[in-house]
């Protein structure tokens, strides 16, 4: 029997977002995990910010804490340590954890806390119908800069191979097949794992496009055990071509197993 | 002197911050505790690492002492600066015990000066200078008029955990060192007349930190914040032991965030801070309102605005306590006004926490969370209430927040077969999903606030309300938190008798009990350390009393008996 994950609430995502994406990817992940006994479903919890991707925790029929604006990362490290038998993720968006309450999913890498971070990263604040986040990029029209901003944009996977999370990658909504595949290695993962999930905003900062012409998967002979050639193939996106895939991953001992 | 403070003695510690003055206020209470006194002592100091002037004061009598008074009967220096700063509350007859290397240069002060070669006794004997208290301790200890014997018994006792072989070596030669001069010994109780029961030296910091382990404390997590650090600090230690995880996080916003992702998870969680640590939490104490996952916070209080006197004591967040975090939620708000009710009241609020599944504030303050009182916890008296539980069989789907007449929703954990669990800052229906439907909106927030009821029935069981003094008085003092010190001390010393009426529930609040404790009062006094006479306006908020006669102290400093009792006397 497959599982039904999902809840009686209605999706109200705007038509068309890549939000539902990342929410059929994770269903099936889910899905997947416990069909293969992989893990049991009343051991995983989802997290969420507050944001349009914050919804998610609506729309699955799972144990989910949906915490406040830019808090979610300490709420999941608690979530952990209280039990770590739970496989705990949550979802994140640049507002919620690259502009409020950045330095928790900092202090979280560093401490390798055994949860996965999917970042829903569209480089708007949509839910506040667009204004410019901490990864939009520079020039960006919004509501508090009608001249475009003035900011550098974040470059997330960057930071968390910086602050010391021992899995990082990118993968863009669109691709169903391998943002599944992603968000279960993530999961699959001892430690702190984040996912950049580039999720264009089909309303306020339209970038499908611009990806489509420029996202490439890393190729096969990637060392994803090099915290040099992550950081090279992170800091290798340009204005020609931005790489997907896992960057990093490597073992290191968790918070939960330390404190 | 006042008749009230007659049989009570006082012996003060001062030096500069690094000097060990903190320990040595700890140890002296230790000593005289061990004697079968009871003791009350406080720590006064500045805010930096090294200098400024620290000084502990230590009351102690046969009988409870409940604070400490000004009025010194020993002073042990470390430095010149303690003499002068002490010498005008020193009694006629005080013993002032001085390092050696000060003496000539106190001449001016013509005070009886013992001098104690304490830096010299410790390089001669290889301690740490921090330790050199430790030889005035001796020298104290001879005064009392102990044996040699009796006095290293005891420091082997006091000096267990910080090197007990140097420190009584210390000891000794300060012991020895009175003996030789010949001086007087005072007349003491002696340890064979010790009582049977003697209690522990404690701290209220310590004691809400017991009350929370009775209460089935199983994590604690802290942002050290003066005056709230000593409990994050003693659950790290102690807490190893115990299968505790203590977690000092990035900051407070991380602090409560991760304590609600453990009481989600089904963690007892604490977290403890001071009151600008709860302003940076307040976002999060309204999720833990809306979400209902249980949590408790120790609040201590120093004086604000903003950094304010950041190592000083202060009551100046009764109101911004019941008000923290916005929109509307029921909380508990409970202010233990000494040792023992610090460690009743935080194991209540715990419990409290889990029976109704809101935010309880353990309301503190610096005076209180760092003063250290002989008492004997009852530690078997208080146990955990682990609140109401779902049947999870699967018979019927589980719904976290599913609307029950009690308001309250019967908790699952996540990995419970069976049940999805869903907690969320979003107004929510029954499964814990966001709602914007008025009549669900409606329905949850009268869920949420039908749990009060259940807490005003708990009235009857708990100390909301105590009272002391003549019951019969038609002057009635009423004060809430550290402030009970002093203030029943200064009961001692009125110009007539007053019931004292102490209020320890904040939130909810027994209305009916303060209406009729307050009922015939033809002198009614407030007595706060703050400016703007919170009780009394949470008293008026409640029962419609006004209360005119206010003793207000707000320069930083706890109430002292005396002063007190002077203040309450002009309205009598």
């Amino acid at each position: 029997m497959s599982l039904d994950l999902a809840t009686d609430t209605k999706i109200t995502w705007c038509p068309g977002c890549p939000n539902s994406q990342i929410l059929v990817s994770f269903r099936q992940a889910v899905e997947e995990f416990v069909a293969d006994g992989t893990m049991e479903l009343q051991n995983i919890v989802a997290g969420a910010g507050v944001g349009c991707h914050g919804k998610i925790s609506d729309y699955l029929e799972v144990n989910t804490f949906n915490s406040l604006h830019g808090r979610i990362v300490p709420t999941l490290t608690g979530i952990k340590l209280a039990n770590p038998t739970l496989e705990v993720v949550g979802f994140s968006g640049d507002g919620d954890s690259f502009s409020e309450g950045f330095n928790h999913i900092t202090h979280a890498a560093r401490r390798n806390t055994d949860i996965s971070l999917f970042l829903h990263n569209n480089q708007v604040f949509a839910l506040t119908t667009g204004q410019a986040t901490s990864t939009s990029t520079r020039g960006f029209k919004g509501g508090t800069t009608p001249q475009g901003s003035i900011d550098e944009p974040m470059n997330p996977a960057l930071i968390m191979l910086a602050v010391g999370a021992t899995f990082v990658a990118r993968t863009i909504a669109s691709d169903i097949t391998k943002t599944k595949e992603i968000l279960k290695a993530a999961m699959l993962h001892k430690g702190f794992a984040f996912v950049d999930i580039i999720q264009p905003c089909i309303t306020f900062f339209d970038t499908r496009e611009y990806y489509k012409e420029r996202v490439h998967w890393l190729s096969e002979k990637h060392e994803k055990k090099s915290l040099d050639a992550a950081f090279d193939a992170v800091r290798g996106a340009s204005e020609k071509k931005v790489p997907l895939g896992i960057f990093y991953q490597v073992e290191k001992p968790t918070f939960e197993e330390l404190v | 002197m006042d008749a009230g403070s007659s049989t009570i003695r006082t012996i003060a510690i001062g030096g500069a911050a690094g000097d060990g003055i903190r320990e040595a206020g700890i140890n002296f209470s230790e000593l005289l505790n061990e004697l079968g006194y009871k003791t009350f002592s406080s720590f006064d100091y500045p805010s930096l690492i090294r200098g400024g002037h620290n000084y502990s004061r230590v009351s102690y009598a046969e009988h409870i002492v409940r604070a400490d008074y000004r009025e010194l009967d020993v002073l042990v220096a470390v430095n010149a600066e303690s003499v002068r700063i002490h010498a005008k509350t020193l009694k006629p007859d005080a013993r002032i015990f001085v390092e050696e290397a000060y003496v000539s240069e106190l001449a001016d002060l013509n005070l009886p000066l013992i001098s104690i070669p304490m830096k010299k006794i410790a390089e001669e004997t290889n301690a740490p200078q921090v330790a050199r208290t430790s030889s005035a301790f001796g020298a104290y200890g001879y005064t009392l008029g102990i044996t040699l014997d009796q006095l290293k018994k005891i420091a082997a006792k006091v000096f267990a955990n910080v090197g007990a072989d140097i420190n009584v070596a210390l000891v000794e030669k300060g012991y020895q060192l009175m003996q030789k001069s010949g001086r007087t010994q005072d007349e003491c109780r002696l340890p064979e007349e010790i009582p049977d029961e003697i209690g522990e030296v404690i701290d209220g910091n310590r004691a809400v930190a017991k009350g929370f382990l009775a209460a089935g404390l199983e994590a604690y997590v802290g942002y050290p914040m003066t005056p709230s650090t000593s409990t994050l600090q003693f659950l790290a230690k102690a807490g190893k032991e115990r299968g505790l995880k203590v977690v000092h996080p990035e900051d407070e916003i991380a602090v409560i965030n991760m304590a609600l992702g453990m009481s989600y998870a089904g963690k007892r969680v604490a977290v403890g801070t001071a009151n600008g640590g709860v302003a940076l939490m307040q976002e999060s104490l309204s999720l833990a309102g809306v979400s209902e996952v249980p949590i408790v916070i120790l609040e201590s209080m120093r004086m604000g605005p903003a950094t304010g006197v950041a190592t000083h004591t202060s009551q100046g967040d009764l109101q911004f306590t019941l008000h923290v975090g916005h929109g509307e939620f029921p909380r508990f708000v409970v202010a233990p006004g000494d040792v023992e009710e610090c460690f009743v009241c935080a194991a209540d609020a715990l419990n409290m926490a889990w029976k109704y599944q809101l935010p309880a504030i353990v309301l503190s303050d610096k005076h209180l969370s760092e003063s250290y009182m002989s008492v004997t916890l009852d530690e078997g008296s208080k146990g955990p209430d682990l609140g109401k539980r779902a049947n999870t069989d699967g018979e019927e789907p589980y719904n976290r927040y599913k609307i029950t007449e009690d308001g309250i929703s019967p908790l699952a954990f996540p990995g419970t077969k069976g049940a999805v669990v869903k907690a969320t800052s979003y107004e929510h229906n029954e499964e814990g999903e966001a709602t914007e439907d008025a009549h669900e909106v409606t329905e949850m927030q009268d869920k949420r606030f039908r749990k009060l009821q259940g807490l005003y029935h708990d009235f009857a069981w708990f100390p909301t309300v105590k009272t002391y003094g003549d019951q019969n008085s038609d002057a009635i003092v009423v004060f809430w938190g550290s402030t009970k010190g002093a203030a029943l001390e200064a009961a001692k010393q009125l110009s007539r008798p007053a019931k004292f009426v102490q209020i320890l529930w904040m939130e909810p609040f027994d209305t009916e009990r303060v209406k009729s404790e307050l009922y015939g009062a033809k002198v009614l006094i407030d007595v706060e350390a703050n400016h703007t006479a919170q009780l009394a306006a949470l008293i008026r908020e409640k029962t419609g009393i006004e209360i005119h006669n206010k003793v207000l102290k707000y320069d930083a400093q706890p109430f002292t008996p005396t002063a007190l009792a002077e203040e309450i006397n002009k309205f009598l």
